[in-house]
């Protein structure tokens, strides 16, 4: 389980999380929703660890992350992230993307490392690109690589950081039957989106976030179909027309 | 007009002194190559990586650049002179060159890795990687590829340097050929094939390391 | 060990020498670089054209500049041309010697500024009914400047430290005149740490009158 109280995070005197409360069962995906800007990428960044906090707590299966004797390192193993640029290392095939992090970080030996992102590289449909650099696969199929490399850690949570944003719309699709596939397996899920329809379909709960708060919290079908909230429905106006 | 034969104030009992002139051109070369490369990659990494570095580095950074090697070899030569230990010329040679392929290298690894994008640094440590292995398995071997065509063009400024270590007395080949000239009148002769053997040695490599520089640009 | 007194006010005394030497190494460092432009200029066309003579002469001239020591191209000038029969003072060995490098290695730089503006950047001002000229005298000159200041500088600062090179053919420019100098004395450390901090002075002032000068020209 994965609790958020009351965090805050500013850059500056910018002050992009402003008291966010949420928290996410086990086999939950829980969509976040809201405009640029509006902190919902900042706080999957702090929920890794990658950002610090000016206040409150973040809590995963009882660890606090931002506490000063947390190991990340290991704590990270847990939480798999996905950023809007695919980040794939471009100095290795994607069978050695994937491979690389079992081997370093759990030190696997290098067969069973191999074995592993074979097993994973198929799992995203990769499974024929397996000797191939990131610069000869496309966005979507580098996107998919990605996502294979932070499952290969068997993490217990996925985080997605709008990973569609950057890709033309033809490769959309290929990437979101990906996370359905992992909705599907039972997968625990925070998924950042412009994709409301994405959101609607296979979201459990939404949040939609505005400057820095969240502004209504439910599930999802009823947040999209019938918002509570004045700004939220303003919102959804502007993204579905 | 007088003529006279291409070889006359030449001998072949000149060839073993000017083969000790490409001979100490060659170990001080090396000796420098490695020394500063190492010193480089040190404090390259460390002024890229940790702010207090970058301010502590900074004089020895700055006179390196601002002042002549000449004077660097004389300065170098005559403290330890005054300290009572004076040093082989080849060794003053040694430190100076050193140091100063030091401060070229270390420039060339802040660029490398100052090339390498944030956000796979992010991928990596979120992939649970510790600050060294993400340094070991992603940002150094990207950054090798942007460094490795500019270090060898640094490594070719440093075979040009080490004719200057003749100041502090160091028969390198530009020194032997000078002392050649001196005894024979043949300086054209003599110059000509000194330059060939820089050339010979520096034209190669540069063209190689343009080479790279084109296939790593398309990779 | 270390039971020396240093003695300063001897350098003192000859320190006027010293700045005459300063005066003769920034005459020599900013003539060398006015020929090197100028020579440099040609010679990055010639070797942006494909083939020809030009094209051959140039690149013989700039992978000999870049790819034997300046100090070799000093004794090319001094002694090489002495054995021909032509004995140029040090002075003017020394800015021939330096105007060949520059030249050299500024081609260089000139080719990688007019390689750096794409040809659309042509096509697109004369498209606007600029002429060739007016096209490249507004459109990719000014672009082409901007990328090659800071190479230029460099060179220049280059240059400065090449020039203490005059030594070793008895020009007296400031590590000559230090040289003369201290020989009488042999306070050789005193006397080059001077050398060194004026160096250091002038290699700075060019850095920073360029600096401010780029954020005048580029506003960076």
């Amino acid at each position: 389980m994965i609790e958020i109280e009351n965090v805050r995070k500013s850059f500056g005197t910018l002050e992009v999380l402003k008291g966010i409360n949420l928290s996410i069962e086990k086999g939950e995906v829980l969509c976040l929703i809201g405009g640029s800007g509006s902190g919902k990428s900042t706080l999957l960044q702090c929920i890794n660890g990658l950002q610090s906090i000016q206040g409150g707590n973040i809590i995963v299966d009882g660890t606090n992350v931002h506490a000063r004797d947390t190991n990340l390192n290991t704590l990270r193993q847990k939480l798999g992230i996905v950023f809007q640029q695919y980040n794939a290392f471009p100095h290795l095939t994607a069978l050695e993307n994937v491979a690389l992090a079992p081997r370093v970080v759990k030190k696997q030996s290098r067969r069973d490392a191999l074995d592993l992102a074979r097993e994973h590289l198929d799992y995203v449909g990769l499974g024929s690109k397996a000797d191939m650099k990131p610069s000869g696969l496309s966005g979507g199929q580098q996107q998919r690589l990605a996502i294979a490399r932070a499952l290969a850690m068997k993490p217990a949570y996925m985080l997605f950081d709008e990973v569609t944003s950057a890709l033309d719309p033809e490769l959309v699709g290929e990437v979101l039957d990906t996370l359905r596939k992992l909705k599907e397996s039972g997968m625990t899920m925070i998924v950042v989106t412009h994709d409301v329809a994405f959101a609607r379909e296979s979201g459990d709960r939404v949040a939609f976030f505005d400057q820095g708060v969240i502004c209504e919290l439910g599930p999802a079908r009823q947040v999209i179909n019938d918002p509570k909230e004045e700004r939220t429905r303003q919102f959804l106006q502007r993204v579905l027309h | 007009m007088q003529f006279q034969l291409p070889y006359s104030g030449l001998q072949w009992s000149d060839l073993p002194y000017v083969l000790l002139g490409v001979w100490n051109t060659l170990i001080l070369t090396l000796a420098a190559a490695t020394f500063g490369t190492l010193i480089g990659v040190v404090i390259g990494w460390l002024r890229q990586d940790v702010p207090v570095a970058r301010v502590v580095l900074a004089p020895y950074v700055d006179v390196t650049r601002s002042v002549p090697l000449i004077i660097q070899f004389i300065l170098v030569n005559s403290s330890f002179a005054l300290a009572g230990i004076p040093l082989e010329p080849l060794w003053v040679g040694v430190i100076v060159l050193s140091l100063y392929m030091g401060v070229l290298t270390s420039e060339l690894v802040r660029a490398g890795l100052g090339a390498v994008r944030f956000q796979l640094k992010w991928a990596s440590r979120s992939l649970g990687m510790s600050y060294w292995q993400e340094l070991r398995y992603v940002s150094a071997p990207l950054a090798l590829r942007t460094f490795f065509p500019g270090w060898i063009g640094t490594v070719i400024a440093l075979t040009k340097d080490t004719a200057l270590v003749s100041v502090v007395g160091y028969v390198e080949l530009l020194r032997a050929s000078q002392v050649l000239i001196n005894r024979t009148n043949e300086a054209l002769l003599v110059l000509a094939g000194t330059g060939l053997f820089y050339f010979a040695i520096c034209y190669p490599i540069s063209l190689y390391s343009r080479r790279l520089e084109r296939t790593f640009q398309h990779d | 060990m270390f039971n020396y007194t240093f003695y300063w006010s001897i350098v003192w005394e000859k320190f006027p020498e010293l700045l005459q030497g300063a005066r003769i190494t920034l005459e020599v460092t900013i003539l060398s670089m006015i020929f090197g432009t100028a020579l440099a200029l040609p010679l990055s066309l010639w070797r942006r054209a494909r083939e020809g003579v030009g094209h051959a002469f140039a690149t013989g001239w700039v992978e000999l500049a870049r790819n034997t020591p300046a100090l070799f191209q000093v004794y090319m000038v001094y002694f090489g041309l002495g054995s021909l029969h032509i004995h140029l003072p040090s002075y003017f060995a020394m800015v021939a010697a330096l105007t060949f490098n520059n030249a050299g290695y500024l081609a260089e730089t000139f080719r990688g500024g007019l390689n750096s503006v794409p040809p659309q950047q042509l096509s697109a001002a004369r498209s606007l009914g600029m002429s060739a000229f007016s096209a490249y005298a507004y459109v990719v000159f000014p672009q082409v400047f901007q990328v090659v200041f800071f190479p230029y500088v460099n060179q220049l600062n280059w240059a400065l430290l090449n020039s203490s090179l005059g030594m070793i053919i008895g020009l007296r420019e400031l590590t000559g005149a230090t040289q003369a100098a201290q020989s009488e004395s042999f306070r050789t450390f005193e006397f080059f740490i001077v050398a060194a901090c004026i160096y250091y002075v002038m290699a700075k002032a060019i850095e920073t009158l360029a600096q401010l000068a780029s954020w005048r020209l580029f506003g960076r």
